[in-house]
């Protein structure tokens, strides 16, 4: 039996239409159950005091440090390693051998489990390397990590600048450097920004890569040798070990809030930096 | 008063790969001429502008043959700055490509690439290079704004502009005006007639009809080989090669 094309159409669209709604509702009920249960939870004092008692009461403020200096150095460290493979690979060197294995490479790092990463980088840097748990050991876990997303995201960027944009500027005299920091680098920076904020936000809730390197000191870290916990890891263990749910939820919101914000900024910039070019 | 040589090709051959895309091409660019290049798509026209700044480099499997002189000079030889041929025979392509930058910056690219910091100099480059292509009275109140607002007709003569601004001895036109309107080609060949003055410019084109229009001299490129280069009035009234006849009578290509 045929339906007509109408019917056809109608079920179609319905359909389809049922699944984007439920995939966003799904979205929004993780989000609205984290906030309605941490969101009560959040006050100045909760943002800006250590720990107490494992966590029962005060705040989170070391965790939040502890975060933000290991998605830092992540990052730091994975940029330029990741932008410059994949400046090499689309602008330096013809599809080859060699490209494929690193590209096959890349794409075999992504598939890594992160624990597998935690227990390597808990190997080499902790113990190899006599780092320790230490915030230096957890951001080159991490870098590590996201490095296949940014030099993924990176290549695809710049591929999409038309092949035009470099054949003027070498026309006019350009030298191959210049063709890609001046035209190519702008033209690719909102694909590469997209890699860096995936990175960002897989990094930031990231827990078993960094549990086995950071380690899960409550102390305010000081330097990069201390070891620190991440707002992930503190989440982890208040919920696991049934310190304080309402604390756990708190940390979480403010795990989604951070990661919104970052977002939000983020386009806010680009934004303006586009303005600016085109 | 014989005009003096400005490029002169003997005996050039061009490869793809395997693919011989011109053969053994001989032939004369004068000085100050306007030269017309035309023939069927595939005949090897644009191969041979881009060998002349040696943009076909980029391309994988490119290989050359014979010789080719800009200005007594084999652009070939060991030794030669690539990046300094391609600034004195400035391109134009056949689609207008602003890079995505204000108008101001398009035209100063070229410039600032060289290592043309003064910002004086540079604006002074750039009012020249837009003076001469006629953009000036049209953009001057836009020099900031994104050159990708223009229309297509002022994108295409701000890239001329855009070389202009290299001070270039040749400007090579990659069938410059095959995405325009008629009264914006117009406006683009009234340009080419005042450039001739003082540059020396070969225009690829797939019109027939533009290069009886605009070239001094006219050459019939057919399946990589030089059919026949001669006056233009000459090639369009009373070509010697019977093949020539046939394409601007319109009967192929």
């Amino acid at each position: 039996m045929r339906l007509d094309r109408r019917t056809e159409q109608k079920l179609v669209q319905s359909g389809l239409w049922f699944f984007t709604a439920l995939t966003i509702f799904i979205l929004i009920f993780i989000i609205f159950f984290i906030l309605k249960n941490g969101l009560p939870v959040l006050s100045f004092k909760f943002f800006f005091t250590n720990p107490r008692e494992m966590g029962r009461t005060g705040g989170i403020f070391s965790t939040i440090v502890g975060t933000a200096a290991l998605v830092v150095m992540a990052i730091l460290i994975a940029t330029p390693f990741g932008l410059g493979t994949a400046i090499y690979l689309t602008e330096y060197t013809r599809e080859n051998v060699v490209t494929r294995i690193i590209r096959f490479g890349a794409e075999c790092l992504a598939g890594i489990p992160s624990i597998i990463f935690g227990l390597f980088g808990f190997i080499l840097f902790v113990t190899k390397l006599k780092f320790g748990w230490s915030i230096l050991s957890g951001g080159l876990t991490l870098a590590f990590m996201v490095l296949p997303t940014i030099i993924r995201t990176s290549e695809e960027a710049i591929k999409a600048v038309p092949w035009a944009y470099r054949e003027v500027s070498y026309s006019l005299g350009s030298t191959r450097w210049q063709t890609v920091t001046r035209v190519v680098l702008p033209s690719a920076l909102p694909g590469i920004v997209t890699g860096v904020i995936l990175s960002i936000g897989r990094s930031i809730g990231e827990t078993a890569a960094v549990i086995f390197t950071a380690g899960s000191a409550l102390r305010l870290p000081t330097s990069i040798y201390s070891s620190s916990r991440t707002m992930s890891v503190h989440f982890y263990i208040l919920a696991r070990e049934g310190i304080s749910m309402p604390h756990a939820y708190g940390t979480a919101a403010v795990l989604i809030l951070a990661i919104l914000v970052i977002n939000l900024l983020t386009y806010f910039l680009m934004s303006r930096f586009m303005r600016k070019y085109c | 008063m014989v005009p003096s040589l400005a490029i002169r090709a003997q005996g050039f051959s061009h490869y793809f790969g395997a693919k011989q895309t011109l053969k053994n091409i001989n032939l004369e660019v004068r000085q100050n001429e306007i030269l017309g290049i035309i023939g069927p798509a595939g005949s090897g026209k644009s191969t041979f502008l881009r060998s002349l700044n040696r943009l076909n480099d980029l391309v994988p499997g490119s290989r050359v043959e014979g010789l080719l002189e800009v200005e007594g000079r084999n652009i070939y030889e060991p030794g030669i700055s690539v990046t300094e041929l391609r600034r004195r025979l400035g391109m134009v392509f056949a689609l207008p490509v602003p890079l995505p930058r204000s108008v101001f910056e398009n035209v100063a690219f070229g410039a600032r690439m060289a290592g043309v910091k003064d910002e004086e100099e540079l604006t002074r480059l750039v009012t020249d290079a837009l003076k001469k292509t006629a953009l000036w009275d049209e953009v001057v109140t836009r020099l900031e704004t994104s050159a990708l607002k223009l229309s297509g007709g002022q994108q295409q003569r701000l890239c001329i502009a855009r070389i202009l601004a290299l001070k270039p001895r040749f400007i090579l036109l990659d069938e410059p005006t095959s995405g325009l309107d008629p009264v914006s080609t117009m406006k683009i060949e009234e340009t080419l007639r005042e450039l001739k003055k003082e540059y020396t410019i070969i225009l690829v084109t797939n019109n027939t009809k533009q290069a009886a229009r605009v070239a001094d001299r006219t050459a019939f490129f057919l399946n990589g080989e030089l059919i026949e280069v001669d006056e233009t009035v000459t090639i369009f009234s009373a070509p010697s090669d019977p093949r020539t006849n046939d394409f601007i009578r319109g009967r192929f290509g």
